[in-house]
């Protein structure tokens, strides 16, 4: 397993339609912010992980364009690509590199700007992420056309309706209207969402996640650096990574994403925690919520509520700040915004700095066991990453 | 009402407008965003994407298949296990020993969907329905069906492959299609 690794430094764009930004100066601000959070120099870094989907956007290399700019070239990098995982790939790519030796110092940057393109064609690309020419050449899916059919089988099987959907939207607009780096600055109701136009049905407008550009970034150490560093570390205390087939048709059911699932049991294992009782254990979790019936199939594989049960946590607001589980108090992908390469690495941030007591006051978790879940997921599916942080250093590796 | 493609290309074709127009006034293709005002480079340059796909090893699938009619898959001949879509390897048997089958044209309704804002390759199609069927066999097929009425769409309804050719493209593919009770 090697070193224990922390976060010692963190970044976070505003997220948004960035027209007043490129990729590099927008990736800049995250970086800039990190470094300084870090108390590091582009010097002290060992490695750079880098995580972008790109195809909408003009820099087909990245990488090095941002590397360059932020003055990180000649350092070690490579990109990662998880899909909309791909941030948490980035992680564990420095992760591993610090853990293993390699690097004492690592940074994971992710940077999505997908206004570079027009919207029909941000959507084309997001429809091909699975199986191309099987699925998508002869039936043109869309992303929000993936879930919905995750949504059409759920709400059969077990009774949740469009409201239920709706009650993901409307409380992750609400705690988006208190984080100053969310798209979405405002409220809404459950009239606004039910009424919202029908994008791929049974999924409307305020079901899906936007069109989002933005950056993020953490700096990670060895645990004989973050102490020099930082008094207050944040630890990555285990991450559980599965996959789910390119093909849709070739899924057992559409009830659970069963790569989720097999990546939080990786997860909870590797940190000795019993999936049956995992609410009492963690304080808070952003989870991918990129439609909204991800956010409940989220509770599911998770083990936060009982198969088919998911949708009731949200009727008992069981999942606001002040609930069994607070989950997406940075108002998630849904409202926070969704920059493909940015998101995983952007939850990261933002449970960093949940941990350490340090968000907007109406969106600060109660801190108790000083641990926190990610669940970030590629595609419908595709890619599963599920990441624990913690205030205490993990025992044994 | 022009479909979603012919929006989407009318919008580009307006900000090229005002592009070339910005030539010539002050020499640089730069434009406002729209809402923010942002000062915005429009690209000089274009590419047409387009694939070339080998279906070599899967011909048979095309030729002797959708062609004639068919649905096939390929079948391990030493596992038995059937592939769909055709698969010309065995990663369980490490074997390429494989047999092309006809698939059963008869089954269920997993789940689905009606997309309504539409992919830009897909824009000058109708709203469309995509869904996932189970076929008699237990081989799991993803495709258009022909409904687009929410109403008389249902998890579990039964459900036929016909092949059908795709226009305006006018190409062969395979199609679900809800079972009344007439057609039973």
């Amino acid at each position: 397993m090697g070193r224990n690794v922390a976060i010692v430094g963190t970044g976070h764009s505003k997220f948004g339609n960035r027209y007043d930004v490129n990729i590099p100066e927008l990736a800049w601000e995250a970086i800039k912010q990190a470094l300084d959070e870090a108390g590091v120099d582009q010097k002290d870094i060992d490695f750079a992980s880098f995580s972008n989907v790109g195809g909408w956007s003009s820099e087909p290399l990245p990488a090095l364009v941002v590397l360059e700019y932020a003055g990180l070239t000649p350092k070690a990098t490579y990109r990662v690509e998880a899909a909309c995982a791909s941030g948490s790939a980035a992680i564990k790519a420095a992760h591993d590199a610090v853990a293993s030796g390699q690097a004492d110092i690592a940074i994971a940057i992710g940077v999505e700007k997908m206004n570079e393109s027009p919207t029909p064609t941000v959507i084309e690309f997001i429809g091909r992420a699975g199986n191309y020419f099987w699925e998508f050449q002869n039936f043109g899916l869309t992303f929000p056309g993936y879930y919905a059919l995750y949504a059409t089988a759920y709400m059969d099987k077990y009774g949740a309706t469009e409201e239920d959907l709706c009650r993901v939207a409307v409380k992750n607009h609400y705690y988006a209207s208190l984080n100053p780096k969310a798209q979405f600055t405002k409220p809404i109701t459950m009239e606004m969402c039910m009424n919202s136009r029908y994008i791929a049905w049974p999924l409307k407008l305020f079901d899906c996640s936007p069109i989002t550009d933005g950056a993020a970034a953490v700096i990670l150490a060895s645990e004989e650096v973050a102490k020099k560093l930082t008094d207050s570390p944040v630890w990555i205390e285990s991450i559980g990574v599965a996959s789910g087939t390119s093909n849709l048709s070739k899924r057992q059911g559409f009830l659970s994403l069963e790569a989720a699932v097999e990546a939080a049991n990786m997860a909870y294992k590797k940190a000795g925690l019993n999936r049956e009782e995992i609410v009492k254990h963690i304080d808070v979790a952003e989870v991918h919520d990129c439609f909204t019936i991800a956010e409940i199939l989220a509770y599911e594989d998770l083990g936060f509520a009982k198969r088919g049960e998911g949708y009731k946590l949200l009727r008992e607001e069981q999942t606001h700040k002040d609930g069994l589980i607070p989950v997406n108090l940075s108002g998630g992908l849904k409202a926070k915004g969704h920059p493909l390469g940015a998101t995983g690495i952007s939850m990261a941030v933002d449970l960093t700095r949940q941990l350490q007591g340090r968000v907007e006051k109406g969106r600060q978790a109660t801190i108790v066991n000083g641990r926190a879940l990610a669940h970030n997921i590629g595609g419908t599916g595709h890619y599963a990453y599920v990441t624990l942080y913690n205030l205490s250093k993990p025992r044994t590796r | 009402m022009s479909n979603q493609r012919e929006q989407a290309d009318m919008f580009l074709r307006q900000m090229e407008g005002f592009a070339n127009e910005m030539k010539k006034a002050v020499g640089t293709p730069i434009i406002p965003e729209p809402k923010s005002g942002s000062q915005l480079w429009y690209d000089q340059r274009e590419i047409k994407l387009k694939f070339l796909i080998s279906v070599e090893k899967i011909k048979k699938f095309f030729h002797e298949g959708l062609a004639e009619g068919k649905l096939l898959a390929t079948r391990c001949k030493k596992c038995g296990r059937k592939y769909f879509p055709p698969q010309v390897d065995c990663p369980y048997c490490k074997t390429s020993e494989m047999e092309w089958v006809e698939l059963p044209r008869r089954g269920h309704l997993m789940t689905y969907t009606i997309i309504y804002v539409k992919p830009y390759s897909f824009g000058h199609y109708p709203d469309y329905t995509v869904g996932i069927a189970k076929l008699e066999d237990g081989t799991q097929v993803t495709a258009w069906v022909r409904e687009t009425d929410p109403k008389k769409l249902k998890v579990g309804m039964p459900v036929r492959v016909e092949i059908v050719k795709r226009e305006p493209e006018g190409y062969f593919t395979y199609e679900l299609v809800p079972e009344t009770e007439e057609s039973q």
